[in-house]
């Protein structure tokens, strides 16, 4: 299992404070993620690495449909979001765009930023802190989105 | 075992005699509606990740210009363009600086019925017709383009029994804003909020809009209500037909619900930064503001302007007050100009603007600054949602909205 750190943030994190409105229309997600979590975290995008976590509580990218918010985190390499509930859109639109979101219920509140976590998507178990916890398994459907690296290569693959 | 609206709607277009909530179906899609919010990101995905570049329908897409218009900056004027030159080669539907995006779908094109796909979270507004709206990205959207179809988990729904007529001086948003800080922001998360009762019948097109268009903001996938005569006789006034009008079945399954006495509701504000913080608007009387906001997807429609107007009326706005008056569409727009609205708002000292999203997406003129406060009749109240990090939205009903731009700083029409 890889390892990577954590990126910690509250309840009901909304997709404004992921990507502010005011870079959405900018040309590509490449010019928008400098601004990622700009308004909590100005200097997020040079401590994250690749195969680091971004841990939330409930409701999860709540509010604006952008599909910027899930695809500026997988730019920067972030490897899944952890949280212990999503917003629905947001949801959908990092399984389309190959994001991994992972539902752990017990994960959140026991770990802080900077904590080193290793997640394993097909075993749907995390481990941080030397604690083990169990995350919620996607349905299968989304799990062959996921794995096929999003949708639209799933469309490719189908028309192959 | 009955179904819901909502479940026949996905039923219908699944071409399948049943559905029910959890199952995963392949569904034709009526509609595709998509904005200047990411409409540049799915032509690019078009052009560069598609291994087969196809339209499957161009008479079912839909593309407005709404969020940033006129455009503010040449990199926003640059994703436009690539938005309006991709919509004229390939016959799409194109609508530019004629209206948010929500109301020009609304006023044009949204059936009873129809099952639509919108890449903007208040889709959800269409449920005011009887049809399933729902938000989506733009990889959904362009899978939707190609394919005509997509995927669709089917949702649970939560019966709202409206009871009632509201008093006098509060508005349906005042409703939908109490019935949203008792669910909580989550507290429909991928369920369908379905409105039904006599006080639901008795609410026009245009009040179902205010209710529809904030479900999101409970985390509903969608809203909906009958297609009743009120619905129908709109849709006939716009020489439309409906595709289905569906009503719920007597022994359909609702996971919850939740009963609203209409009489009972009073002037709500919802304090930064969280929509589901909703408190009598009293208590948050005093704050003082720099900025008053009427328009938006939920509350820039002729009734709001009429209230807003006739509160400005023959008084004047705060001197340390912008007050932003924004039509949801060129057609409400035309329609206040004829009524007198815009000139009672230009009398009183407000600032009237096109149609577009405004400041209520944050991005658009009339941002606010560092640690300003702003009230609004806007979709949300983010941090930072409408500007600076620092600065504060609250919301509230044109009513309010309006009362607060007179007296510069938050209170209710009655204590003007």
């Amino acid at each position: 299992m890889a390892t990577g750190k954590i990126f910690k943030f509250h309840n009901d994190l909304d997709t404004d404070q992921i990507i502010a409105s005011q870079y959405l229309l900018l040309p590509n997600i490449e010019e928008m993620k400098v601004h990622t979590f700009e308004s909590l975290d100005p200097e997020f995008p040079d401590k994250v690495k690749p195969g680091d976590y971004v841990v939330g509580g409930e409701n999860f990218g709540c509010g604006s449909s952008r599909e910027q918010a899930p695809s500026v985190l997988k730019a920067l390499g972030v490897k899944a979001v952890v949280a212990k509930s999503f917003a629905r859109i947001f949801y959908r639109n990092a399984i389309n765009i190959g994001l991994p979101v992972i539902v752990c219920k017990d994960l959140p509140d026991a770990v802080a930023t900077g904590d080193e976590m290793e997640l394993s998507l097909t075993e749907g178990v995390a481990k941080a802190n030397g604690q083990v916890y169990s995350c919620t398994k996607l349905p299968e459907y989304m799990q062959q989105i996921l794995s096929q690296g999003g949708l639209i290569a799933s469309l490719n693959r189908e028309e192959a | 075992m009955g179904m819901t609206i909502a479940e026949k709607i996905i039923a219908l277009a699944a071409g399948v005699p049943e559905v029910k909530a959890g199952d995963i179906h392949t569904v034709n899609l009526d509609r595709m509606m998509s904005n200047d919010g990411t409409t540049h990101l799915t032509v690019d995905m078009y052009n560069n990740k598609l291994k087969h570049p196809r339209i499957a329908d161009a008479g079912k897409m839909v593309f407005i210009v709404d969020h940033n218009v006129p455009s503010d900056s040449p990199k926003t004027a640059a994703s436009q363009k690539k938005m309006r030159d991709f919509a004229r080669e390939n016959g799409i539907d194109f609508w530019e600086g004629k209206g948010v995006c929500h109301q020009i779908m609304m006023e044009h094109y949204v059936r009873p019925g129809e099952l639509i796909f919108g890449a903007d979270s208040h889709t959800c507004t269409y449920g005011a017709l009887g049809a399933f709206g729902t938000g989506v990205g733009c990889t959904d959207l362009l899978y939707g383009m190609v394919t005509g179809t997509s995927w669709v988990l089917v949702p649970e729904t939560i019966r709202f029994n409206l009871i009632g007529k509201l008093p006098e001086g509060v508005y349906p948003r005042d409703l939908m804003l109490t019935i949203i800080g008792e669910v909580g922001a989550n507290g429909c998360n991928y369920q369908v909020m379905e409105f039904t009762g006599d006080g639901a019948h008795g609410l026009s097109v245009n009040d179902r809009m205010v209710l529809c268009n904030l479900a999101v903001e409970a985390g509903a996938k969608t809203a909906v209500f009958e297609a009743d005569d009120v619905a129908l006789e709109y849709l006939k006034s716009r020489g439309r037909e409906p595709k289905a009008v569906f009503t719920s079945d007597p022994d359909a399954h609702y996971v919850r619900e939740y009963t609203f006495d209409l009489s009972r509701i009073q002037p709500v504000a919802a304090r930064p930064d969280f929509v589901d913080d909703v408190v009598p608007a009293k208590e948050v009387c005093g704050v003082r503001i720099d900025e008053a906001f009427l328009g938006s997807c939920n509350n820039g429609r002729i009734d709001e302007l009429r209230v807003g107007a006739s509160i400005l009326k023959g008084r004047r706005v705060s001197e340390h007050v912008r007050f932003l008056v924004v039509p949801a569409s060129q057609e409400v727009y035309l329609q206040a100009l004829e009524e007198g609205l815009i000139q009672t708002f230009m009398e009183s000292g407000a600032i009237v603007m096109n149609p577009n999203c405004s400041v209520c997406w944050g991005s658009c003129q009339g941002v606010i600054g560092e640690n300003e406060v702003l009230i609004s009749t806007g979709t949300r109240n983010f941090k930072g949602r409408a500007g600076h990090p620092s600065s504060k939205v609250y919301l509230g009903s044109a009513a309010t909205v309006a009362a607060s731009a007179v007296k510069g700083e938050i209170c209710t029409a009655d204590m003007l």
